[in-house]
């Protein structure tokens, strides 16, 4: 009732002014402090992929220490100065910095902010068939705050004790002690700051998608109609608001005995020849905070990408997604199972042995919905009509990592298995491949998929052709390698390895990495350039250039305040209905084009769905 | 290095740039491609590179296994470690099943559905049967596999109050390790970071019987084929006392006592004699060779010899110096461990000789 409701109200408010030239839009309010989606969206995508281009580097540059640890070079001089490269050497301050805000970047700033902010802000409305979002003013309100902790973050790099570096997971009692470690001074009091803004701007934007999605709604598109890039948007949003306030009371938490002497966190401790006051903290309650949190937070990053992926492999394979339900109830599975397994990160924390039997039951119940998602992709590929374009190759890559750092992920939940391979290599191999590389791959597939709906454009695809290749080839050749030299007890986060000479045979693989490292990361040179020329030079877009079903494509390409002139399409069918034949099966439901818009009314030659 | 390293991102740069200049000029001139939508043509080729994708996983998996399998660590020299690697190799060889069924059907169907004009998708949006087969199927794996790893995990976790079991304490400082006995009572005496002060650097209680027997050490020496309690304390951060040989790690926590117990099974000669680890020991020794060939041409002191010992490391990050924080262990048989421990000096021993001593200064 209410959907239909608020639509018909928005649809009065604009209906009488078609041209879309209201009021003026001066700059500022047009590319600044803009209160549109499309603009804000564009806004998420820009700083993210600005924050990821620093993310990677800083890899790049801790990567280079491990290949030839303790070697001078002029990348780091030109990179990290005299100050953290002495004599061109990269001090083991700078390393641990350096893992710790490559983590928090990539993590928060670029597969959060810049993955579902994007994409949550330019599909939900266009997708759902609404003007906008529900507030326009607390979505722009979220991206500024967005930018403003992009800022204090990056700022937090050039305080005098150096910025944060107690790795991303910032576990007290080493965070909270600036004796233990100069980045747990300004820097972590920066970090923590940016971080609880982050967290602000992540719920005003989550609640905003929630209210968007239930009430939003254009008449016809009932919630099982609603294509699984919504769903995973969504469900994403969900997860953030039942996750995220409970990171900012851990932080909150951590600031007051960083500051007031309250002891939540920290006992029983001696350090720089003193006892400290602190008594009864306990430093697991601080990693159940963290994790109760920091698990969920896995599928913020990679549900929209799944969700982006669903939609770019369907209308590429020209195939309705197969088994659109349990690709539904496996995304619920997941976001529900996924608020119930945070112990898994903390197996051999100290809590109770029974505790981590409990955790190991549920964390491995969440392979179930994920083999779904993986068995229903390939099968939608399955007898389909695969158009390859740079969005559907970047998607395959998806389900393909998917698997590969998913099933290893069936060792690292097994608490037993646990023991031997946490905080190793293997831990890191698993997590970049199912978590990073994939929800990267949606980033991308979301792209180069809607890059005509955001800026009115193509981008290049042979350009996007090498940029898969070379980025699939690397991404394996930096992670599957993690796994060997993982299960031979290499702890992650270590400065150099040569101070054990059991590991003196590692060296080589990690040469290995790094070059692989390298080059992935120069080819990402290459989707830059084509992203920045494709804004000003490229081919411009037509209306539906991948021949999509969904309703952003009934959209003009020039963008308008308000998606639609005129009325807001009304919706008839769900979004799959790709290569649907008509009763006599002698041609297409409408004759010559394999696709059918939700915007088109059931046609008297065709049979009705459930959908 | 370096240098080498500037060449190989300068020819990178190159070949990069090469190849975008190349595939700019064929974008401009095929004038079908203007679209920049994927035609038939790019169907048919990168329908093609997906196979050869898949080819390339293969081989580079296959690689790495033969390459870096042996990168695995040597047979489990505690009790608990051969189901340990038991459960490790039933699940990779599950897992690398699943990997390369699934990678397989994914590349193939990818190259084998490429798309051609005229080339019509079937229309088939569900099928309860299937979808209720690969739900099953992972929930019969994995309810064996999670049955499995819980008895293993109870048996590993269960510390069973044995008479018998050694007591030890591990205590983890930045960026250390100690060993303390509990000595002749087999009970630890009680201890406080309050209690630091002077040599009593692990904060034991002086005023606890329990304590005077207590013998604090750098070496972690244990008897074979007897159970060990290991206690773990912290005495600022986080720390993990990581036993990679012996398939144990547990973190050590500031401010509460973390408790595993394992039974060490083969002692640092056994290990050190054995098949694997003298290949592999003869080894890393061939490749310091190399390097200290390259630090002595540098000007710098060649590396020594390495003969293996277990050793334990810290396993959270825990400041500037994580990655050196490690502490040898001896395992060997009772004998020679009795005669060890009977050599280290007690706490009340050194309570008694820093009496003396106060004693001696005063007169």
């Amino acid at each position: 009732m209410s959907a239909t409701a608020n639509a018909t109200v928005a649809q009065d408010h604009h209906g009488h002014d078609d041209h879309g030239h209201h009021h003026k839009e001066t700059f500022i309010t047009k590319y600044i402090f803009s209160q549109d989606h499309k603009m804000i969206g564009k806004q998420f995508l820009i700083t993210g992929l600005v924050m990821g281009t620093i993310g990677i580097l800083m890899s790049i540059l801790f990567r280079i220490q491990l290949a030839w640890p303790e070697e001078a070079s002029w990348v780091f001089e030109l990179f990290l100065g005299d100050k953290y490269a002495t004599d061109g050497v990269m001090n083991p301050d700078a390393y641990l910095a350096l893992v710790t805000i490559h983590g928090t970047i990539m993590v928060f700033f670029v597969l959060t902010a810049g993955l579902s902010g994007t994409f949550s802000n330019l599909l939900i409305p266009l997708q759902i068939g609404a003007r906008d979002m529900a507030s326009g003013f607390m979505n722009m309100l979220s991206y500024w705050i967005f930018f403003l902790s992009s800022v204090i973050m990056l700022s937090s790099l050039f305080v005098e004790s150096g910025p944060a570096s107690a790795g991303w997971t910032i576990y007290p009692p080493l965070s909270a002690l600036p004796e233990a470690i100069p980045g747990s001074g300004t820097g972590m009091t920066l970090w923590l700051v940016s971080m609880a803004l982050f967290i602000a701007q992540s719920l005003m934007g989550s609640l905003n998608y929630i209210v968007t999605v239930i009430n939003l709604r254009t008449e016809g598109m009932s919630m099982t109609r609603l294509p699984l890039t919504i769903w995973a948007l969504f469900v994403t949003a969900i997860i953030g608001v039942v996750s995220f306030p409970v990171l900012l009371s851990a932080a909150l938490m951590l600031i007051m005995d960083r500051s007031f002497g309250t002891s939540f966190f920290l006992s029983d401790i001696y350090i720089k020849g003193e006892v400290l006051a602190h008594q009864g903290g306990s430093p697991v309650l601080f990693e159940h905070l963290f994790w109760f949190l920091g698990h969920p937070e896995v599928y913020i990053v990679l549900l929209p990408a799944l969700g982006i992926t669903s939609e770019v492999i369907a209308t590429n394979s020209r195939k309705p997604i197969f088994g659109y339900r349990a690709m539904v109830a496996s995304i619920l599975a997941i976001a529900f199972l996924s608020t119930i397994v945070w112990g898994h990160h903390m197996f051999v924390s100290g809590m109770n042995p029974f505790l981590g039997s409990v955790f190991t039951f549920t964390t491995l119940l969440i392979a179930i919905p994920s083999a779904v998602k993986s068995f229903n992709y390939i099968t939608t590929l399955w007898k389909g009509n695969l158009q390859m374009n740079p969005g559907m190759l970047f998607s395959i890559g998806l389900v393909s990592t998917f698997i590969t750092g998913g099933l290893t992920g069936i060792i690292l939940g097994d608490s037993t298995l646990d023991i031997n391979v946490h905080d190793t290599y293997f831990v890191i191999a698993h997590f970049h491949l199912v978590m990073g590389i994939s929800a990267l791959y949606g980033l991308f597939a979301g792209v180069y998929h809607w890059f005509p709906k955001m800026f009115g454009r193509m981008l290049n695809k042979n350009l996007g052709y090498v940029h898969f290749w070379v980025t699939a080839v690397g991404a394996y050749g930096v992670f599957f390698p993690m796994h060997f030299i993982g299960m031979a007890g290499l702890p992650r986060r270590y400065y150099t390895n040569t101070n054990f000479p059991y590991f003196d045979d590692l060296a080589d693989v990690n040469v290995i990495i790094t070059i692989f490292a390298i080059i992935t990361a120069l080819v990402q040179l290459v989707f830059i350039y084509n992203f920045i020329h494709s804004i000003f030079f490229g081919k411009k877009a037509t209306q539906n250039p991948w021949n999509a079903t969904t309703l952003e494509w009934t959209t003009p390409v020039e963008h308008i305040h308000g998606n639609w002139p005129g009325k807001i399409p009304s919706v008839y069918r769900w979004s799959y209905d790709y290569s649907k034949l008509n009763k006599d099966e002698t041609d297409y439901v409408i004759a010559g084009q394999d696709f059918i818009p939700q915007n088109v009314p059931l046609q008297e030659n065709e049979e009705e769905l459930n959908h | 290095m370096t240098v080498f390293l500037i060449i190989v991102v300068i020819a990178l740069l190159g070949v990069t740039f090469w190849q975008m200049s190349k595939i700019l000029k064929l974008s401009k001139t095929g004038h079908e491609d203007s679209t920049q939508v994927a035609n038939d043509n790019d169907n048919k080729n990168q329908g093609y590179l997906m196979l050869g994708f898949v080819v390339f996983l293969y081989i580079f998996m296959i690689y790495s296994f033969w390459a870096w399998g042996d990168f695995y660590l040597p047979e489990a020299a505690s009790a608990h470690g051969g189901d340990y690697d038991r459960l490790m190799f039933i699940s990779i060889g599950l897992i690398m099943t699943v990997q390369v069924i699934t990678q397989f059907l994914l590349y193939f169907f990818a190259y084998k559905y490429k798309g051609a004009k005229g080339q019509r998708a079937l229309f088939y949006a569900d099928n309860d049967k299937l979808e209720f087969i690969w739900t099953i199927i992972p929930v019969i794996v994995l309810a064996g596999l999670i049955i499995y790893g819980l008895f293993t995990w109870s048996d590993i976790m269960n510390v069973e109050e044995d008479e018998d079991a050694l007591v030890v304490e591990i205590y983890a400082y930045q960026f250390g390790w100690k060993a303390r006995y509990s000595g002749d009572d087999n009970t630890l005496g009680k201890a406080n970071v309050r209690f630091i002060e002077g040599t009593n650097i692990v904060g034991i209680d002086k005023s606890d019987s329990y304590a005077k027997d207590d013998k604090v050490t750098t070496e972690l020496h244990l008897p074979v084929d007897r159970p060990v309690l290991f206690k773990f304390r912290s005495q600022d951060v986080l720390h993990s006392a990581y036993f990679p040989f012996f398939r144990a790690q547990m973190n050590v926590v500031p401010g509460m006592i973390t408790q595993f117990s394992f039974t060490p099974t083969i002692t640092s000669e056994e290990m050190r004699n054995s098949e694997f680890m003298v290949e592999k020991v003869n080894e890393l020794n061939q490749i310091r060779k190399e390097r200290s060939k390259e630090l002595v041409a540098n000007g710098d002191v060649a590396l020594d010899p390495y003969e293996f010992e277990y050793y334990l490391l810290c396993n959270k990050i825990c400041g500037i110096s994580h990655f050196n924080m490690q502490m040898k262990i001896v395992v060997e048989e009772e004998e020679d461990f009795n005669s060890w421990i009977a050599e280290q000096e007690s706490f009340g021993e050194t309570l008694k000789k820093e009496e003396e001593q106060k004693v001696s200064s005063n007169n």
